[in-house]
């Protein structure tokens, strides 16, 4: 059972406002939800190693080259909030 | 179909503008009630038909798939062109770049008429969580086109495009193909390049097509696979024709038939799936009972891994780089020492408006999942029975060529039937999710109509080949559509 104090606490750490009515909805569902993955439990895992990769990769590389996108005015635009070329954000520090 | 529109075109029976216009109308015509598109790209599809009937006009060569229309699911970037993965958050987003398979889509001249619809960030069955309204089943409009990539399927389904492109993270390609009575192909993971699809579980998500037969999906797949050093989980093969030799047969060819699933099967789904065993033992290929043992456990190693990844991926949509930004005057309650609570509460209140219920839902049990304390119990041992599960495919796949299932426990249901109750609508995956875990080319192909409240629905048949070999598994699914036609 997810306490709607737990929901709060996994909210803060997900970045997610809710109010209280959600909360109380979000923590029935992630109770439930939780409660009918502990088939998992049963599983023979004993000296099995979790997946990494599933096709098998390993270490899949490439040069370290620069290359130029140019399309960086493109990017610009997508600022929510644009000034003089910035990303104006509420303060950091 | 592609081939046939092809050969108009060369032939000069049609023009690609008037194939393009014809889609175009049927489209106004049809899509007030279907709502498979979110935007159309009419000018852009016009001006790559002209240059198609140009091309043809002065003689030169031009790929299978130049001149014929098709659709894009709205997760994939077009240059220029608004980009929503079916979420408020991205109303305004324009696309900066092409995802890879749009530029390989451009190299063959292809005409795309839009991005379609789908449930947000392709989580959902039903396209019932698009925040953009839902999509409705061109066989029924009461019913689901089936999800995520539900858009794209209507699309196809009511003619509004010859094909479409979909992506597939548990069934999202497959699942609605079915629905929708097409052919539906998820190709191994690493084999389609998703740099410019908006991620969502990076382990799981594949391109693919929703075509009108088996063909037409090979020549997607020629068109739209190979390695891309945007992509680095893509994998170095040489370009193949996948559309060429469909009629060769295997000698000796062994299809598995899975004994736990058995139990999943609606007494309708048992009659179909004996009957396909049948018209293949009769084809002269051995049908064999598989065991994977484990295969029980894919529902919830899927839906732990799966909002993990998503909870991570999920994490640029903050209100900061792009996208919607709330500032919001109310206090959020929240406080988080070393973050000024102004900030903090963009954060939380852009994606408490701009995310659905669904997405907030998995953010949370993904974050839930690999939290301190958690993150054994849950992440881990779902990792771990994931290496069991895959296996279990690899034992499966000394004995036979391929695996045959049911795509969907049952046909397109409701609206509404199962959108109150996540677990419910989390069994609708439970014959697609397996390919995604462990990674293997999956297809789903007409298998004829069942009937559900006096009305004839659509289902489909899945197949699960070996890793990499799309071509054997497409091969497979055209004996059995060669027989339906």
């Amino acid at each position: 059972m997810i306490s709607k104090e737990e929901t709060k606490h996994i909210a803060g750490l997900a970045r997610i406002g809710l109010s209280e009515n959600e909360r109380e909805k979000m923590s029935e569902d992630l109770s439930a939800i939780l409660d009918w993955m502990k088939i998992l439990q049963k599983a023979d895992v004993l000296a099995v190693s979790p997946m990494e990769h599933i096709t098998g990769l390993e270490n899949s590389a490439r040069e370290d080259q620069m290359e130029i996108f140019g399309k960086s005015e493109k990017l610009v635009k997508l600022f929510p909030e644009n000034k003089n070329g910035f990303d104006k954000v509420k303060s950091v520090l | 179909m592609i081939k046939k529109l092809h050969k108009k075109l060369m032939e000069r029976e049609i023009s690609s503008v008037e194939l393009t216009e014809k889609y175009l109308a049927t489209i106004e015509k049809k899509d007030k009630d279907i709502f498979a598109y979110l935007t159309l790209t009419k000018d852009i599809a016009l001006e790559q038909a002209k240059k198609v009937d140009k091309k043809i006009e002065k003689g030169e060569e031009v790929a299978l798939l130049a001149g014929i229309p098709c659709a894009l699911k709205d997760n994939i970037l077009l240059e220029g062109v608004r980009v929503t993965a079916g979420s408020k958050i991205l109303d305004n987003y324009i696309a900066p770049y092409d995802a890879t398979i749009v530029s390989k889509l451009k190299k063959n001249d292809v005409v795309i008429l839009g991005k379609t619809n789908l449930d947000e960030f392709a989580m959902g069955s039903s396209t019932e969580n698009s925040g953009y309204g839902p999509t409705k089943n061109p066989y029924d409009q009461n019913r689901v086109p089936g999800g995520s990539s539900g858009g794209s399927a209507a699309a196809v389904a009511s003619e509004e495009a010859v094909w479409a492109i979909g992506s597939d993270t548990g069934g999202s390609i497959r699942q609605p193909a079915s629905f929708c009575g097409l052919v539906g192909l998820k190709p191994t993971y690493g084999r389609v390049s998703r740099y410019g699809l908006i991620a969502m579980a990076s382990s799981f998500d594949q391109i693919g097509s929703l075509t009108q037969s088996v063909e037409d999906a090979g020549i997607v797949l020629s068109a739209i696979s190979g390695k891309d050093k945007k992509d680095a989980t893509t994998v170095d093969f040489f370009d193949k024709k996948f559309e060429e030799n469909l009629e060769e047969k295997k000698k000796n060819l062994k299809i598995g038939i899975v004994k736990e699933y058995e139990k999943n099967l609606s007494p309708e789904m048992g009659k179909k799936m004996t009957e396909v065993a049948k018209f293949f033992e009769k084809e002269g290929v051995e049908i064999l009972e598989i065991e994977l043992p484990n295969v029980e456990y894919s529902l919830a190693v899927y839906y732990i891994i799966q909002p993990s990844e998503a909870s991570s991926n999920l994490a640029r949509f903050d209100g900061i780089k792009y996208g919607l930004r709330v500032n919001d005057e109310a206090d959020s309650s929240f406080s988080e020492s070393g973050i000024p609570k102004t900030l903090l509460e963009t954060y939380l209140d852009t994606r408490r408006y701009g995310l659905g219920r669904e997405v907030k839902r998995r953010i949370m049990l993904g974050t839930y999942t690999l939290s301190a304390g958690y993150y054994d119990a849950y992440y881990i041992q779902a990792q771990k029975v994931r290496t069991l599960i895959k296996t279990d495919f690899e034992n499966a796949f000394e004995k036979v060529d391929a695996i045959l299932t049911p795509t969907t426990p049952t046909p397109a249901f409701k609206f509404g039937e199962k959108s109150q109750n996540p677990l419910e609508m989390y069994l609708a995956d439970i014959f697609t999710i397996t390919a995604n875990i462990v990674g293997v080319p999956a297809v789903s192909v007409p298998a004829g109509k069942i009937k559900i409240d006096n009305k004839e629905m659509p289902v489909g048949i899945q197949f699960l080949g070996k890793w990499f070999d799309e071509e054997n598994l497409l091969k497979i699914a055209h004996i059995w559509e060669k027989n339906k036609n």
